[in-house]
Order: structure tokens, then sequence, then C-alpha cells
């Protein structure tokens, strides 16, 4: 009975395999059937339609095969058919016309490995290569650059024969060079000249492409190959060096947002501050609530949301500290312990309230495109959410210190905090100033909230991590100083990420620690000590 | 978070309702059975305990509208270790001693579960743990129904060399026990297996840690040796999202890195953009994505439970739903909740799991789990690329570290050991 089947089973398989056979010869591939069946295929089935499907050459099936890519490729659990959505509009992947859907349209997306996804860009660039469009142009040079092929070169040669626009031309001739390298019937000559093409077009990835070549390449070209990979390693370690100075100063400026509004608050007022951390979180969370706001009513605005969330992040954290310093703090001045207290508890209570309202779990903030991705800068890496959390640190820095130096508020500040009855005598309302120096120290943490939104969680732990960091900043950079703080944030950075590579993270940030304890053994009053009588008191 | 607080209060409510009626008959105190629950609803791991806190009041109420168990009623008593593991020692000592629990459910990370195992050892009472961990560790009292590493980490490592090709290896993870051991033996093992000791590298970064530029540019130099290179995570916690979008500025991309994660699940990445994480892959036992029936029912009962359509569920949720029904199991068989009797009726009982299989506990008191590797989606789920064909039974202690691979643990007659020598046939000679 069993083999009877088994007979019978292999009879109709042989049967049709020559027609499929027959069929694929033709290149006959029913494209509309090809596409309808992706709807319900295993990964497996997916991968061999894309293969069958690339095989026509058929200029029609590459949206369909970009939204696979992207993710935009649904079927429609009801209809059955294979969709592609775009925002709210859903449109048939051949015609491109735009399909209303009934009500009871179940579409569930098509999924997509990382393997599938590599094989999708190397279909595509095949067939894109010729576009009229050079940013697609570009984009199929660099999935060739990916996925090497031999196969490729004659394509590869008319493109480059035909191709106008410089980046493109150089883009698709690192791509052939990197096929010739790769390819088993290339000639030595051929070989040894597509290195230094390699070296010039493949910017950070040609270590990596050299590399991996070195081990097949013929004899003759190795040579050739490890000379030009000594050469981008030195180059790589003047750049390595440079690097780390641009890690550096990104970490210090991210301490300078955050320790800027305590150098006012415990530098100028001398009040220990600990929910100064919990101001910068409430600065997070308040950009969130903007964000929240702009995505549902202006949702034109999502990229500028951080910038509007910035004076809005202010005047609530500057708000909020006006009525911690009026209901709290002006109690306790010149009672350091009693401060330090009042304000750990008041910390505790806001972490506990901001997690009683949202949850533990983290919100999130949309980073805006234009802090996304990074740039090759020369031979540095700069990622565009760190590169401008320096230029606003600079920024906010500099205002502060606009805003102490030549405001009234700022002088009236400088005179309380120098000699508050003097001041008094003066006809200054000391207490006026104590509550809007307050408030204006809290409001900066409030706008480096705003910036720490793009590289850490919004939890409500958030503010915890900051304090210590803080502390050790305007401590070591002198206490009472703005230019200690800058001074004292850039040097912590910049040490932090030399120690890093050789000592790892951990022994790296406890190093750092010793190394402020032996200084401030030394020079108690840190980098730049104010000078005074008012200061011996 | 308020409407689960009022659900409980609710049902405390309706449970001392319940109590009030029957008061004359008998006693209120032998118609419940007390159920401990102990997990950090503050501080730093209160961002995942507290969602197991509330799936185990979900399984009870579901369990006692089923009838409880004996006849008897589940009562749920909730206490808060705070991320505070002394505090966690004490706690445990109060619900078993004080409130006269007959069993805990609890902990998340292995310094909760290290500080209050000499508790249940001297009380002689019963944990059930749900968190994946580092193995190398088998006690009497203890039962685990999270993944140990040849269950999470070693496939994982397997499926990335076998189907990714991958050659080179970045062991990065968060400073303490958990990921310390779990590389210790993942580095063991590609030795083994033949990887040159400079194509593996081992990095460590303490809690919370955020600013990831330096270790980033460092794996996409490590990368960049001409082999394919793949990043496995034990980074925990908080630390994880500034990692990803570290890694997504730096335009490392997961068709060239991919990264795969043992802590990062849907509660993980609910509240994050995944947009620039598609393609990064995850271990687990169970994925909220799996398409079954059982898995469907799951997820409706306790979004309903909880309120929300927007909840997720996620591995260490199906780790408490197999430990508690195994435990229900166990009381009926035994006809008692009496520790012992519990410990000794356990062991060999099944119970469906949500991804089709069925969780059945070992002598070792570890439980057998399918293990499914997942790409995380735009959504914020997981899309199983890669499961394995069988279920994968839990190994206590491993068998590539050259310390352990001799032992064994059998909490079974005559055995009776948590660190059987297999080669002196002695109990408890863990060579340290």
């Amino acid at each position: 009975m069993l083999t009877h089947l088994l007979r019978l089973a292999l009879l109709t398989l042989s049967l049709l395999l020559p027609a499929q056979i027959a069929r694929a010869q033709d290149t006959a591939v029913d494209i509309p059937a090809q596409i309808a069946a992706m709807g319900e295929a295993s990964l497996k089935e997916l991968t061999q339609i894309v293969v069958d499907l690339a095989s026509t050459g058929d200029n029609s099936v590459v949206p369909v095969l970009t939204a696979l890519a992207d993710g935009n490729l649904y079927a429609d659990k009801t209809s059955g058919r294979v969709l592609i959505q775009t925002g709210s509009t859903v449109t048939d992947p051949l015609t491109g016309e735009t399909v209303d859907l009934g009500a009871e349209a179940d579409l569930s997306r098509i999924r997509v490995n990382n393997s599938l996804r590599r094989d999708i860009s190397a279909a595509l660039a095949g067939m894109t290569l010729m576009s009229d469009n050079p940013r697609t142009r570009l984009a199929a040079a660099q999935g060739f650059l990916a996925k090497p092929d031999a196969a490729n070169l004659p394509l590869l040669d008319e493109a480059i024969s035909a191709e106008t626009d410089a980046t493109v031309l150089s883009a698709m001739q690192t791509a052939r060079a990197v096929t010739v390298l790769g390819s088993e019937d290339a000639s030595v000559e051929d070989k040894t000249a597509a290195v230094p093409q390699i070296v010039a077009g493949a910017s950070r990835n040609a270590i990596t492409i050299l590399t991996g070549a070195l081990a097949s390449a013929p004899d003759p070209v190795k040579p050739t190959i490890q000379s030009a990979i000594s050469g981008l390693e030195q180059g790589r370690a003047v750049w390595g060096a440079l690097q780390n100075v641009w890690f550096g100063v990104s970490l210090g400026s991210v301490l300078l947002l955050a320790a800027i509004g305590l150098a006012i608050t415990f530098g100028v007022m001398g009040v220990i501050n600990m929910a100064h951390g919990e101001m910068v979180m409430l600065g997070a969370y308040t950009t969130f609530l903007t964000q929240l706001v702009i995505r549902q009513s202006f949702p034109g605005l999502l990229d500028y949301s951080l910038l509007i969330a910035l004076p809005v992040a202010f005047l609530v954290t500057g708000a909020i500290g006006v009525g911690i310093e009026r209901g709290i703090i002006r109690w306790l001045y010149g009672r350091p312990l009693e401060t330090l207290l009042a304000t750990w508890g008041l910390s505790l209570i806001l972490q506990q309230t901001v997690r009683s309202i949202f949850g533990p779990t983290n919100q999130m903030v949309i980073a805006p495109t234009w802090m996304s991705g990074s740039t090759d800068f020369f031979g540095l890496a700069i990622t565009y959410n760190r590169f401008w959390i320096v230029i606003f640190a600079l920024i906010v820095f500099f205002m502060l210190l606009l805003i102490l130096n030549r405001t009234p508020l700022g002088l009236q500040m400088r005179a309380v905090t120098q000699n508050r009855r003097m001041a008094s005598a003066m006809g200054i309302r000391t207490p006026f100033v104590d509550a809007m120096t307050f408030g204006l120290g809290s409001g900066i943490a409030g706008l480096a909230g705003v910036a720490l939104t793009q590289i850490d969680n919004i939890s409500p732990n958030l503010g915890q991590n900051y304090i210590i960091d803080s502390f050790m900043v305007v401590v070591f950079g002198g206490v009472g100083n703005l230019w200690g703080t800058f001074v004292g944030a850039l040097t912590l950075g910049i040490a932090n990420k030399f120690l890093e590579p050789y000592a790892g993270a951990v022994l790296g940030k406890i190093l750092i620690l010793v190394l402020i304890i032996l200084f401030i053994q030394r020079r108690p009053r840190g980098l730049f000590a104010l000078k005074g009588r008012a200061i011996e008191q | 978070m308020n409407f689960s607080r009022a659900k409980s209060a609710l049902l405390a409510a309706a449970l001392a309702g319940s109590l009030t009626l029957p008061m004359v008959p008998a006693m209120a105190q032998d118609d419940t059975i007390k159920v401990g629950i102990l997990h950090s609803l503050s501080g730093t791991m209160a961002i995942s305990e507290t969602t197991l806190k509330d799936t185990m009041l979900f399984l009870i109420e579901q369990q006692n509208a089923k009838g409880g168990v004996l006849g008897k009623k589940l009562e749920p008593v909730v206490v808060d270790i705070a991320s505070d593991w002394p505090l966690a020692a004490e706690l445990a000592r109060q619900l078993i001693e004080v409130d006269d629990v007959d069993v805990v459910f609890g902990c998340w990370t292995s310094v909760c579960r290290k500080s209050v195992l000499p508790v249940f050892e001297e009380l002689n009472s019963l944990l059930f743990y749900p968190v994946q961990y580092e193995g190398e560790e088998s006690q009497r009292n203890v039962f685990y129904t999270g993944a140990s590493p040849n269950q999470q980490a070693i496939p994982a490592v397997d499926y990335l060399a076998n189907e990714e090709g991958v050659e080179r290896w970045v062991l990065a993870g968060t400073d303490y026990v958990y990921p310390q051991t779990t590389n210790k033996i993942l580095e063991q093992y590609l030795l083994d297996k033949g990887v040159a000791k400079e194509d593996i590298m081992i990095n460590y970064t303490p809690f919370g840690h955020s600013d990831w530029q330096t270790i980033v540019s460092d794996i996409k130099a490590f990368g960049s040796a001409g082999k394919k290179t793949a990043v496995v995570s034990t980074i925990n916690g908080d630390a994880n999202v500034p990692f990803y979008r570290e890694l997504g500025n730096q335009g490392i991309k997961a068709e060239d890195i991919p990264v795969v994660a043992f802590s990062v699940g849907e509660e993980e990445l609910s509240g994050f953009d995944t947009t620039p994480l598609v393609g990064h892959l995850a271990a687990w036992n169970y994925f909220m994505s799996v398409d079954t029936p059982e898995n469907a029912a799951f997820i409706a009962d306790w979004q309903k439970f909880i309120g929300s359509d927007t909840r997720v569920t996620n591995d260490p949720m199906e780790a408490h739903m197999i430990g508690f029904n195994l435990w229900v199991k166990a009381v009926e068989a035994a006809g008692s909740t009496e520790a012992d009797a519990v410990i000794d009726s356990i062991v060999g009982l099944e119970t469906p799991n949500l991804t089709g299989g069925v969780a059945k506990m070992l002598p070792n008191h570890h439980i057998t789990k399918p293990v499914l590797i997942g790409e995380i989606q735009d959504d914020g789920q997981f899309f199983v690329v890669w499961e394995t064909e069988d279920l994968v039974p839990g190994d206590a202690w491993s068998d590539y570290l050259p310390e352990s691979k001799m032992l064994e643990a059998d909490w079974t007659a005559p055995i009776n050991c948590g660190n059987y020598n297999t080669e002196t046939k002695t109990c408890g000679a863990a060579a340290q």
C-alpha cells in the first residue's frame, strides 16, 4: 500500500517537474500569480519568489520588492490580495492604482528577515542601476557593493559608461573594483588596479573589504592589498585619537548641560539641591508631552517638536523651581544639612509621582530626521544627535554667561550671592532674586532634559544617573565659577573617553573618581577657585 | 497602573466577601491558600517586575474563577522589594513566617534569587523563579521556569554561526553575575567550536550606561576584519535603549552586524521607536507574536484583565504562567500544599506552554522549553525566524565549563542532590 502510494507520488512529481523547468526556462514567470502567492508564503517560499521575480528583469516588480524590503507590503486576509500600504493609502503593487478597501479588510504585514532583505537589495540593485533618478542609481551601486557578484560585471560596465553624475560614478567604480577583486576570473593586473579604487571609494569600509579579500587573493596581488591595508590602518590610528577627542567633547557637553543648572543653584547660591536630577527628568517628560500634543494635533510640526519643547520645558521646570524655592528652600538657607535632606526627599517624591502618573516604563520621544544618522567628516564619524547636543550645550552656556554678566538680573544675582546684606541695603529685593536664580537653574536643568531625550531613556530614574556626575563636575571645576564648570565638564568627558578603550567602561569610571578625589585633596576649591573676602566667611 | 491597583483592591474585597460568608461553618484561615508575590514595584527593576506582579494576580484570579485549588480559594499576598536585595530576604522571611504563604513567585535579577535562597532553604518553602538566568545552580526549594544558558544563549550562538555565517563575536554585557557567567560559558563554547581567541571580544559596562560612543565604534572597528561579525548582548535594563540608538546613529545595520539580545523583550521595546532596530535579534522561549490558539487566548484574557489592549506579553510572563500551572497540578496531585509533598509530586508533571508545546518539570527543577529566535519588527514585535524542532530540557550545570561539566542536579530519590558529581559519585563535590 505504502510503496504504491509512493510510486504514485513520484510519478506525479516526475510529470510535474519538467513542466516547472520548462516554465522557468521560458522566463515566463507569472508575475501577478507570484505576487499573489506572497501573502501565504513561508520565508523559504518568499525567498524563491523574490529570486523568480528578480529573474524576470521586468521593471514592474521593482515597487513590490522595494515595498517588501521596507515592510510596506501587506496581505489582505479577507480577499487574499497583496497590497502596498504607505501611510494611509493602499495601492496595487503592479498597476500602482489606489485601492479602496472594504471595511472587512484585514491587512497583515508580510514579514522579512535579514537574509531576505540582503537578497532583495541585491536583486533591486541589478534592476535599478539604469534608473533615471541618480539617488536610485546610487542605492543600486551600494547594493552591488554589499553583495558583489562577478555575473554583474557587464551590467556595471554598461552603467559606468553611461553615468554622468560624479558621486554615482565613483560608487559604481568602487562596486566594480570590489567585484573584480572578489571574482575568480579577473586577471592579476585588473585586481591590482582595483585596490587603489577601493581605498579611495569605500571610505571606512575599505579595510573590511580588503581584509576580506586578502585571504582569497592570488599571491602577486597580496603585497598590494597588504600595503593598502597598513596605509589605511595608520590613517585610522591618527583619526582614532581625534575620534576619541570628539567622543570626549560630546560626553563633556552632556555633562556640561546636566551640571550647568547645578552650577547656579549649588555654585552660585550654595544650595545643595539633590532634586536637580529630577528637574532634568521633568524636562524630558515635558518634551514627551509636548511631542504627544504635536503628534496628535499638528503632525506637520513633528520635526520641530524638540525646538518647540525647549521654551516649554524651560518655563515648566523654571516655574517648579521657583515653587520649590518659595515653598521649601527659603526656610532652610544657611542650613546645608537640612537642605540636603529636604531636597533629597523631594527628589524621591517627584520620582514616584512621575512613576504613578506615567508608569514605570520608558516613554518615547521620536528623533527628528535632522538628528538621526551620522556623517563622515574626513575620517571622523560624527553622529548628528551628538553634534547638535554639543552645539546646544555651547549656546546654553554662553547665553547663561551673557545673562549673568550683562543683564540687570545677572548683576543682582551676583550682588546677592557675594554679599547678601549689602545688596539688600542697596535696595535689591533679595528674596525675589533668590527665587529667580533658583528658577533659572531649574529651567536650565529642564533644557538639559530636552537634549537628553535624544540619548537616554525617558524614565523616572533619568535624573538619578546624572546627579552624581553633575556634582562631580561642579566641585571639580570650582564652586561658583561657570568657566570652571565648562572646563571641568570637558576635561572629565575627554579623560573618560581616553581611559575607556584601555581600562574598560567600568574601571574607567572608577579611575576618574579616584583621580577626582586625589585632585580635591590637593585643591579643595577645584580648578578655578573664587578669591575674595566674601568667600572666606 | 491605577486600574490594576483598583482591580487588586476589588479582588481583595471580593475575597474578603467570599470569606465572610462561609465564616460560620469553617474557620476563615483554612479556606484560602496564600500565594506570596515577591517583586520590585519601585526602584530600577520596577520597569520589568511590576508586570509580573500583575501577571500573578491575573493567574490567581483565573484559577479562583475555576474554583481555586483543592476546593480552596487562592489569596495573593503582594510585597514590594523595592529593588533592594537584603530587603528581599527579609520580606521573603516575612511572607513565609508571618503571612504563612504556601508558595512564593518572585525575583527577577540573579542577585535577588541568591539573596532569598537561604531563607527558602532554612524555612523549607517554595520559590518559582521566572527569568532566564546563568545556570550553575539547582536548589531543592527553587523551581527555575526561565531559560538556562543551554535554552537561550547556546542555541542563539548556533543560529548566528549556522544561518548568518558569523565568525567573529562580540560578547557585550552589563557588569554583574548573569552576563559574566553566561559570557564565560559562551566563550568556552566558541573556543571549543574552533573560534580563535582573537575573534572574540568581551566587553562589560556598568548598569544604566548611557554613553556608548566608544564601545559602538570599537564594535565597528572589530567588525571590519573581513569576517562576518555579530554582537551577543547580555546588556540589561535601561542601558539597552541608548545602546541601540547609538548603533542606529553610527549606521550599523542589522544586515551588517546583527545584535542578538537575551534581555530585550516586548516589554522593553514598548515605548521605543524600533525603526532603527529592525532586523536585530532576540532569543527567547516565547514571543507575543507566536501564532497559536493558546497564546491568542492568553493575550486576550490578559489584556481584558489589565484593561488595556495595547499591553504586551513577554517571556517571563509565560514562565510565571507555566510555573503557576505546574504548582497547581502538583498541589492537586499531592493533595496538600506542604513543601515536601509538592517537591516530590511536581517532578515529571506537564502543562501546555503558549507556543504549542509542553513544559515538563525535570528532576533538576528546570523545565523543557522551545528556543525561538526572533527579529525585531518596526511595531515592537518579534518575527520568529528560527526555532528548535524539539523542546530543549533545561540544564542546571553547563556542559561547557570544565568545573561544572561533571555535575548534575537530580532532586528525586536516590540521588536527591543539587550538585551531584557523576565522576566521584558524591553529592556536593562542586569543584570551585
